[in-house]
C-alpha cells in the first residue's frame, strides 16, 4: 500500500516528493484492474466469453481437422485472437464512452497527473487481464480437451510476437474507435457489430478457407485475420502452411499488417482523442 | 501581474456557433478571498469557470489564473488548482477511500487521505463503494477530491445541489475552514443565501456579462435603500413606510403607540429583491 504520508524532513524530502511516473504508471493499472475485475459484466463477458466459446465448439466438432489434429487445436487459435481482441478492442471501446460519459476522464484531466498515466494504466490492464484470461483459455483447453501446447521456444516465441502485435494494434484501436461513441451507451453499439463481423469474417467461427475469397481479402485488411494466422502458425502442424490463402503462414506478413495498425491506431488516437463529451465543448 | 490577485480576467469572450455564451467579461478575484459567482442557468458561469480551470478554451480575452495563463496548464499549476465539477467522475467500483487515496498520489504536497475523507464528513463512508452513496455524499466525495492536493485556488461548481438544509450547513463549515486556512475559492451558485453565508465578494453574471461586482451586503446599493417600515394600526389595519431615516420613523411610532409598536418590522431589499431586478425580472 502506497500511503502519501508527510516527509519527516521537507527540506531533504523536497526534490522527490511527487510520485515517480513509472510508479504513477503503475498504480493507475493496479487501479483499472481492480475496476474491471470488480465490474462483473466485465469479468463475465471479456474473461468468460472465449472460454464459453471454445466449450460450445468442442463440444460441437469433437472430431479431427486431419489426422491427429483435433478442431479444438483448430479453433483454439480463434480463441485466443477473439479473446486478445474482447480484451482490448471491445473492452476499451465499450468502458472509455462511459468514462468519458461520466466525467470520470474529465476528472483526470483536472489533476496533475501526466496525460500518458491514464493510458500507461489502460495498457498495463488490457495486457494483464489479456495474458490472465489466455491462460485461463489454454489451461481450459489443455484439461478438458487434450490441447497440445507449442513444444518449441521459437513457437512460443512467435506465440509472444503476435500476442504483443495483435493487442497493441487492438488497443490503440479501441482506444480510437472510443471517440465516435457520442454517449455511453453507445460505446456497445458502434464497437459490438465491427467485433463480430471481423470475427465471422477472419475464420473465429469456421475454417478461414472455406469462407468465399471476396470475404477472406476483406478480412486480410483487418488485424484480427493476421492474428489468428500467426497463432495458427504457433498451434497448428508446420505442414498446415500450405492450407492458408497465400501457401504458408506468412508470418512477415502478419507482422508487416499488425505493425501498420499499431500505426494507424496510434494516429487515429493522438489526432481524435476526446477527454470530454462533445456537449462539454 | 498584481501578485495579490489569484485570478484576472479582461474582455473574455466564448462563443458556440451563434450563441455568446460569456459577452466581455471582466473579473478580478483576491489571494485568500471567497468569491461567488451568481446568475441564472445558461448565463456563463460555468463556461466562464472551465475557462479559468483549463477546461475550455476563449475566442478572446486575457485570462491569468494564479500567474499562468490556463489555456495552457502544466502540471504545476494543476497541483495548486481544485476543481469540483458540476457533472461529476464516478468511480462505482471503487469506494470511497481508495479513489481519494489514488487521486492523492497525483499531488506533489498532499494531505492525508484519511484526514480529508474525515474533514468532508465522509469517515463513516470510508469503505463503501463509491455507487453507494446519497447524492449528497457523492458531493462530498468531489470535494474530497478537490482539496486533496491543497490547492491555492479552489473551484466549485454549484457544490451545494441536491444537499439537505443540514448537510449545507455543514458544507458551508468546510469552506470557511478552507478559507481560514488561506485558500482562495470561487464557487458558482443559484442560491442567494449560499452567497451571503460565505462570499467575501458577489459577482452577478447575466447574459454573459458581470453586471456588478460587489460584497453580498452592498449588491445593488442594497445598503443605502429605503428601508421599508411595517406596523399594525390600532384599528387592525396594516401601517407601512418606505424611509431613509427608519430609526427615526420608529422612534416616533413608539411614541404615537406610547411604547411598543404591535407588528413592527424594519426591512432593506434582500439579496435576492437586488438580485432579481440585475438580472432583469
Amino acid at each position: 500500500m502506497t500511503t502519501t504520508t508527510k516527509p519527516t524532513a521537507p527540506v531533504v524530502a523536497a526534490p522527490a516528493r511527487r510520485t515517480g511516473a513509472g510508479a504513477l504508471a503503475l498504480r493507475q493499472g493496479r487501479l483499472e484492474i481492480t475496476q474491471f475485475l470488480r465490474s462483473r459484466e466485465s469479468v463475465v463477458f471479456t474473461m468468460g466469453f472465449p472460454i464459453i466459446m471454445i466449450l460450445i465448439f468442442a463440444a460441437i466438432f469433437s472430431d479431427e481437422i486431419a489426422p491427429g489434429v483435433s478442431y479444438t487445436q483448430y479453433f483454439i487459435t480463434g480463441m485466443i485472437a477473439t479473446g486478445l481482441m474482447t480484451v482490448s478492442f471491445q473492452n476499451l471501446g465499450i468502458w472509455i464512452p462511459i468514462e468519458r460519459d461520466r466525467g470520470v476522464l474529465k476528472r483526470y484531466r483536472g489533476t496533475p497527473m501526466p496525460k500518458w498515466v491514464w493510458f500507461a494504466g489502460k495498457v498495463i490492464m488490457v495486457v494483464v487481464i489479456g495474458v490472465a484470461e489466455t491462460a485461463l483459455l489454454l489451461a481450459v483447453s489443455v484439461a478438458l480437451f487434450d490441447l497440445d501446447l507449442p513444444q518449441t521456444a521459437a513457437k512460443w516465441l512467435t506465440f509472444g510476437w503476435v500476442a504483443v502485435l495483435g493487442v497493441t494494434a487492438c488497443t490503440l484501436c479501441g482506444i480510437a474507435i472510443s471517440s465516435l461513441a457520442r454517449t455511453a451507451r453507445s460505446g456497445s453499439a458502434v464497437v459490438t457489430p465491427v467485433a463480430l463481423v471481423l470475427q465471422f469474417i477472419s475464420g473465429v467461427f469456421f475454417v478461414f478457407t472455406s469462407l468465399p475469397t471476396w470475404m477472406q481479402q476483406v478480412a486480410a485488411i483487418f488485424p484480427l485475420k493476421w492474428m489468428c494466422q500467426g497463432l495458427r502458425s504457433v498451434f497448428l502442424p508446420d505442414s498446415f502452411g500450405a492450407q492458408e490463402p497465400g501457401g504458408s503462414f506468412e508470418l512477415g506478413t502478419v507482422a508487416l499488417v499488425l505493425g501498420a495498425w499499431c500505426v494507424i491506431g496510434l494516429i487515429l488516437c493522438l489526432t481524435t482523442f476526446r477527454w470530454t463529451t462533445r456537449r462539454d465543448g | 501581474m498584481d501578485q495579490q490577485l489569484a485570478i484576472s480576467v479582461r474582455g473574455l469572450r466564448k462563443t458556440y456557433g451563434d450563441n455568446v455564451a460569456v459577452a466581455g467579461v471582466d473579473l478580478d478575484v483576491h489571494r485568500g478571498e471567497v468569491f461567488a459567482l451568481l446568475g441564472p442557468n445558461g448565463a456563463g458561469k460555468t463556461t466562464t469557470v472551465e475557462i479559468l480551470e483549463g477546461y475550455r478554451h476563449r475566442d478572446a480575452g486575457e485570462v491569468r489564473v494564479l500567474g499562468v495563463d490556463p489555456a495552457r496548464p502544466d502540471a504545476a499549476w494543476r497541483s495548486k488548482v481544485g476543481i469540483v465539477l458540476q457533472g461529476t467522475g464516478e468511480f462505482d467500483e471503487l469506494t470511497v477511500g481508495e479513489v481519494v487515496r489514488h487521486f492523492s498520489g497525483f499531488y506533489p504536497d498532499a494531505d492525508d487521505p484519511a484526514k480529508v475523507v474525515e474533514r468532508v464528513g465522509l469517515g463513516a463512508k470510508a469503505k463503501a463503494r463509491t455507487h453507494t452513496l446519497s447524492g449528497g455524499q457523492k458531493r462530498r466525495l468531489d470535494v474530497a477530491l478537490g482539496i486533496i492536493g491543497r490547492p491555492e485556488l479552489l473551484f466549485l461548481d454549484e457544490p451545494t445541489t441536491g444537499f439537505d438544509p443540514e448537510a449545507r450547513r455543514e458544507f458551508w463549515e468546510l469552506i470557511r475552514d478552507l478559507a481560514a486556512a488561506g485558500t482562495t475559492i470561487v464557487l458558482t451558485t443559484h442560491y442567494l443565501d449560499e452567497a451571503e453565508a460565505l462570499a467575501d465578494r458577489v459577482g452577478v453574471i447575466a447574459a454573459g456579462r458581470v453586471v456588478e461586482v460587489a460584497p453580498p451586503n452592498m449588491l445593488g446599493n442594497r445598503q443605502e435603500a429605503l428601508a421599508t417600515v411595517s406596523w399594525r394600526n390600532p384599528d387592525g389595519t396594516p401601517g407601512s413606510a418606505q424611509t431613509a431615516t427608519p430609526t427615526a420613523l420608529v422612534y416616533d411610532l413608539a411614541a404615537r403607540f406610547g411604547g411598543e409598536v404591535p407588528g413592527l418590522t424594519v426591512t432593506r431589499p434582500t439579496l435576492e429583491d437586488v438580485y432579481l431586478r440585475m438580472i432583469g425580472h
